[in-house]
């Protein structure tokens, strides 16, 4: 008791550095929780983006690339699936149901879908939940448009709105001769599916139907009701969702679209993608810990530096405790103590700065990233690296306290100055 | 010159507050500093004024005598107990137990309150603390009231705004806080001015005497010396290995 009582005399006469101490290792802690808060966050909102679909079809090339803009909406095609090829696919017997997937045009940064009225009833999300609707409907009119909550949300529209879909994604080209007419707007599901447009496939055949290697050829320019006049089957799409009758037909089904003579497709397992993509992810991961890690060790040997450059001006409090009978085990066991005491108080620091920064950036993080952070209790994994850290900083306090512990010795009761 | 002992050794030791014989002791590293006292012998109850030239030695044996440095070779006995034979915590207990030191300056933990300062020694001294009994805190006030000092300053939350006057009379207080037999003073008065220096002097001795105490002080100020009970110059101690009174 006496002990920790002195330690903490010392400490709050020193308390300028002490405290600028804990800060550091308060933030290391904050920033190796937060790494590990994100990266959970986000492996949780991407596995929880997809589910009850068996099979990703799409152009051959990767099986990630062919997930993340499918899914994710991150990336592009390099190429796409013709309909004639789609169709096919569609009629084989292994296939439940199947949801075409056709990308390329944006609206002010958000991605617009052309899809079926399908994708609304067979898209899953979070372990099984289907989408519902905020407001509204889903498109009935060809120039229909069904809006992700995040989108109706930032760019401010509700039902009855007119919206301009741009050509490609990030042009200044817009099919402005074509308005959509907002039909529905969808609730916040946590997936790319809020930040996202969505039109029927015939409505994608509609706005490009004029429009040749990117531009309105002239004078071939259509309204949207000569439009409607045209037969708007779809030429191609750029990926499709597939459900099977029966889990056994998974691989069946996934080795007749790789092996389709008539054009190169790939068929991928959502599951089995997102394991590879965690491989790729996994490096990054690991090296954003690692650095985190080092922020801590940093942190660590700043207070260790921090007891070190006291040792000089304490050594006179140390021979006056040797001289009224503390054995130098007291004089390290008074610098142990003041290590813990600087890394816990930091430790705690830091979990309060976790969770008002948490608190403060989890909207933000949500709506610019799709990433949910939940606030729950330090789980047991979190507890073991904080007091993993507590007990490095009693271990690297160690190398001043035994520094300590030999000039105790060799002063004696001389107060050197 | 004193009569050379001539009673074995375990007769004497129960009489003598200190006893050194043959002792020697070396400084590690280049310097190689060494001190050899033949004999020295400090009566119980005795107050001795030891002065010598910096750099003499008489830290060095202090420190001896407290039991912070071990000798080389000799008997080092204090209060009875041959140091030399206990183990370095048990030296470190004993000087707790024992002896209360007073420093030159800088005798004061800064951050702790006087009176904690007061009370230090009792916390590494069990027996020391029992002999205080249960009302510790009282003991050290009026310790300090003895040494003079006003009590409102006993509760300040540092010690570092004390004068050095009050500041050691706080160290001397801590000294005499639980009665040790031996009290040893490193210079405690050469910071001060002649009139304060008096007045602590005064004081210590008021207290050394209520107890019973032995004292070694050690100090230039050869002003002093007709106060004690007996003169020691380190460097006849060290040369003629007896009392070398003046």
């Amino acid at each position: 008791m006496i002990l920790f009582r002195l330690a903490w005399g010392s400490m709050w006469s020193r308390r300028i550095t002490i405290i600028l101490t804990i800060i550091a290792i308060a933030l290391s802690a904050t920033l190796y929780l937060g790494v590990d808060k994100v990266r959970s966050g986000a492996r949780a909102s991407f596995a929880d983006t997809i589910s009850e679909t068996d099979l990703i079809m799409g152009a051959r090339s990767g099986s990630v690339q062919l997930l993340l803009y499918s899914v994710f909406r991150i990336g592009n095609a390099t190429n796409n699936v013709s309909w004639q090829t789609y169709q096919d696919i569609a009629a084989r017997p292994e296939v439940d149901w199947i949801v075409p997937l056709s990308l390329g045009d944006s609206h002010r940064g958000y991605r617009v879908l052309g899809t079926t009225q399908g994708y609304f009833d067979r898209y899953a999300f979070r372990g099984g939940q289907h989408l519902t609707f905020a407001e509204g409907d889903r498109f009935a009119d060809l120039f229909d448009v069904v809006l992700g909550a995040d989108v109706a949300h930032s760019l401010g529209y509700s039902v009855g709105d007119e919206v301009v879909v741009a050509h490609g994604l990030a042009s200044f080209t817009a099919h402005d001769n074509k308005p959509f007419t907002v039909s529905g707007i969808l609730q916040k599901s946590g997936t790319p599916v809020d930040r996202t447009l969505f039109v029927s496939l015939e409505a994608i055949e509609a706005i490009h139907v004029d429009w040749q290697g990117g531009a309105i050829v002239p004078g071939t320019e259509l309204s949207g009701e000569e439009v409607r006049e045209l037969d708007l089957t779809p030429t191609q799409v750029t990926a499709a969702m597939i459900g099977v009758s029966s889990p056994l037909d998974i691989f069946n089904l996934q080795r007749a679209i790789n092996d389709y003579e008539q054009e190169p497709l790939l068929a991928v397992i959502p599951g089995v993608a997102l394991a590879e993509l965690w491989e790729i992810v996994g490096v990054a991961e690991t090296a954003l810990t690692a650095v985190s890690a080092m922020v801590i060790a940093t942190a660590l040997i700043g207070m260790a530096a921090m007891i070190f450059s006291s040792l000089n001006e304490r050594r006179r409090e140390m021979a006056i405790l040797r001289a009224v009978g503390a054995t130098p085990l007291t004089i390290v066991g008074l610098m142990l103590i003041e290590a813990l005491i600087v890394c816990a108080l930091a430790v705690l620091l830091g979990v309060a700065l976790l969770y008002a920064g948490l608190l403060v950036l989890r909207p933000w993080v949500d709506a610019q990233y799709g990433i949910y952070l939940a606030v729950t209790a330090p789980g047991p994994s979190e507890l073991w690296i904080l007091l993993a850290i507590v007990g490095a900083g009693a271990i690297v306090s160690l190398f001043p306290a035994l520094r300590a512990y030999r000039m105790s010795l060799a002063d004696g009761m001389t107060i050197r100055f | 010159m004193p009569e050379p002992d001539t009673q074995p050794l375990a007769e004497r030791e129960d009489k003598a507050a200190i006893l050194l014989q043959e002792l020697s002791f070396t400084w590690p590293g280049p310097s190689g500093f060494r001190l050899h006292v033949p004999h020295f012998r400090l009566e119980r109850g005795e107050r001795l004024f030891l002065f010598g030239e910096s750099g003499a030695g008489k830290s060095t044996l202090l420190s001896l005598v407290c039991g912070i440095l071990e000798p080389a070779a000799g008997e080092l006995n204090v209060l009875g107990t041959d140091l030399a034979k206990l183990s370095r915590p048990a030296r470190d207990r004993f000087r707790a137990e024992n002896i209360g030191v007073i420093f030159q300056m800088f005798n004061l933990l800064p951050y702790a309150s006087p009176r904690d300062n007061i009370l230090l020694p009792l916390n590494f001294a069990p027996q020391r603390r029992n002999r205080v009994g249960s009302e510790t805190a009282a003991e050290a006030d009026r310790l300090a009231e003895l040494m003079g000092l006003p009590k409102n300053l006993l509760t300040r939350r540092t010690s570092a705004d004390l004068s050095v006057g009050q500041q050691q009379r706080v160290a001397a207080a801590r000294a005499l806080i639980g009665q040790p037999p031996l009290i040893i003073a490193d210079e405690p008065t050469s910071a001060l001015d002649r009139a304060a220096e008096d007045q602590f002097i005064d004081l210590l001795f008021s207290r050394i005497e209520a107890s019973g105490a032995s004292l070694i002080m050690v100090s230039h100020d050869m002003r002093l010396c007709e106060r004690f009970d007996r003169t020691v110059n380190l460097g006849d101690l060290m040369q003629t290995g007896g009392g070398g009174s003046i």
